[in-house]
């Protein structure tokens, strides 16, 4: 691997430049909210708080290493076929992800069930190793994909936490509306049970990218 | 080197596919023990759980031993002497995919502060893929004691609540025969007072509507054996003795 003797020897591992990468992610570039990538499992998996939590980390790590191995081979890997080898390193990282998850904590990868897989189909992954990691050395790489998976992560637990109050009076799985207040017990309460459904991610969603914008007008597009 | 001349491509692509190749099976081969045994102790911790005790994953190994006294199987309502699969090791899913009589289907007995339960393992299809679980019956036969039940893929808030205590809790004291006759539970919407109902899950209709023909298919095989060894029933007098009926 000669490309490690191609880093940036003077350039300090927090530097500036490179907490920028680790940053961007979360608010002005977020892959969720700014550049709509990874929408999909972003609305399918964020019901409830817990496998969202879950879900953002098997993401954080995959977008992590992905990004990290690709830098690695970016000067070996033929420009023809990158898409394919980048697409082998991304599955191979999630399926090595979910083995290791059913091994050791077969809890989590129950709940997380065929999301796990989908991982693949993610196209914060592709986008990042193809924006990225292919032009980037690997500290920088591995940096951006810490941060592209924070971000995305951020935005699963905030739907999730607003989904799962509002639809099921829960967070993380524990009662938080007090039992008296539903109408079945004679109080005023009612789960919004739309909350619970598709298309309710869809729309908490925009709202987020809606406020995202109203407070920092620089992302609004032209 | 030419990164991009034919020749590399080629040798990078077998070389990458090889590598992946044994790097991942590497990985299942070494991770595979311990993803069985997950597996297993899960299968002991669920069957516990439909006789109402709560174990974690490791303990379940030592308390399957201590409770489960007896393992079965049943062909066409009669136990087999030499089964071609220990009762243990039955795959659900192969089994019910044949017609009823022909199954090779597995049945659990244990002993509890000296009561005999049944418990028997049951599998069929949700809205998005398998759904199972275990039902535990009493010593009569046909009065279930408990039940669990387990998805794959059911909709989180909606279908998957059949693995919560607000569903299973529904079926303790539910009958599974009336006067010595089969009769199948039936998932309801709404009232679910009966001796043979249980209260569906709202929203998750085709869940429910999974559950109750789960039940049917896979508990029926085994009412004939489970009816027959209750002294009670076959006993000419027991037919209209059955005090719960009366009551509601």
């Amino acid at each position: 691997m000669s490309q490690a003797t191609k880093t940036e020897p003077k350039e300090a591992l927090f530097s500036k430049k490179n907490v920028k990468i680790l940053k961007d992610p979360l608010n002005e570039s977020n892959p969720v909210t700014v550049q709509v990538l990874g929408i999909c499992s972003s609305l399918a998996i964020t019901v409830k708080l817990e496998p969202a939590i879950v879900m953002g980390v098997s993401v954080l790590v995959v977008t992590a290493f992905a990004n990290l191995i690709t830098s690695l081979l970016r000067n070996l890997i033929p420009n023809r076929i990158r898409i394919i080898v980048q697409l082998v390193i991304v599955a191979a990282l999630v399926i090595v992800v979910d083995q290791i998850l059913k091994a050791y904590v077969y809890d989590v990868s129950k709940q997380l069930s065929v999301f796990v897989g989908l991982i693949i189909t993610n196209c914060i992954l592709m986008g990042r190793i193809e924006a990225f990691a292919l032009a980037n050395t690997p500290w920088k790489a591995f940096l951006d994909g810490i941060g592209n998976g924070a971000g995305y992560a951020a935005v699963l637990i905030v739907v999730a936490f607003i989904r799962e109050l509002l639809g099921a009076g829960q967070l993380y799985g524990y009662q938080i509306i007090p039992d008296s207040w539903y109408l079945d017990n004679g109080g005023w309460y009612s789960n919004n049970g739309l909350m619970l459904l598709p298309p309710m991610a869809l729309i908490v969603l925009a709202v987020l990218i809606w406020v995202q914008r109203a407070k920092f007008r620089q992302l609004i597009e032209n | 080197m030419n990164v991009n001349s034919n020749s590399y491509t080629y040798v990078f692509s077998v070389v990458m596919v090889v590598v992946v190749a044994v790097m991942l099976s590497v990985a299942a081969l070494s991770l595979k023990p311990a993803q069985d045994a997950n597996i297993q102790k899960e299968k002991k911790q669920e069957i516990l759980k439909s006789l109402g005790i709560e174990v974690t994953r490791d303990e379940a190994e030592a308390v399957f031993e201590t409770y489960i006294t007896e393992q079965l199987v049943l062909k066409g309502g009669k136990p087999e002497a030499n089964p071609e699969i220990p009762a243990f090791d039955i795959k659900m899913a192969d089994a019910v995919s044949k017609p009823m009589d022909e199954r090779e289907v597995p049945l659990f007995i244990a002993e509890r502060e000296g009561v005999v339960y049944y418990i028997i393992p049951v599998r069929g299809k949700g809205l998005w893929g398998p759904i199972w679980g275990y039902v535990s019956i009493l010593s009569d036969g046909y009065t279930i004691a408990g039940a669990t039940f387990g998805h794959k893929s059911e909709t989180p808030g909606l279908g998957a609540e059949i693995s919560l205590p607000i569903f299973t809790d529904q079926f303790p004291g539910k009958k599974l025969a009336v006067n010595g006759t089969y009769q199948s539970i039936l998932v309801r919407k709404g009232d679910a007072s009966g001796d043979h109902q249980v209260d569906g899950i709202s929203g998750g209709t085709i869940t429910s509507v999974g559950v109750e023909s789960m039940l049917n298919d896979c508990l029926q095989p085994y009412m004939s054996y489970l009816l027959a060894r209750n002294p009670a029933l076959t006993a000419p007098l027991a037919a209209n003795s059955d005090p719960l009926i009366s009551v509601l």
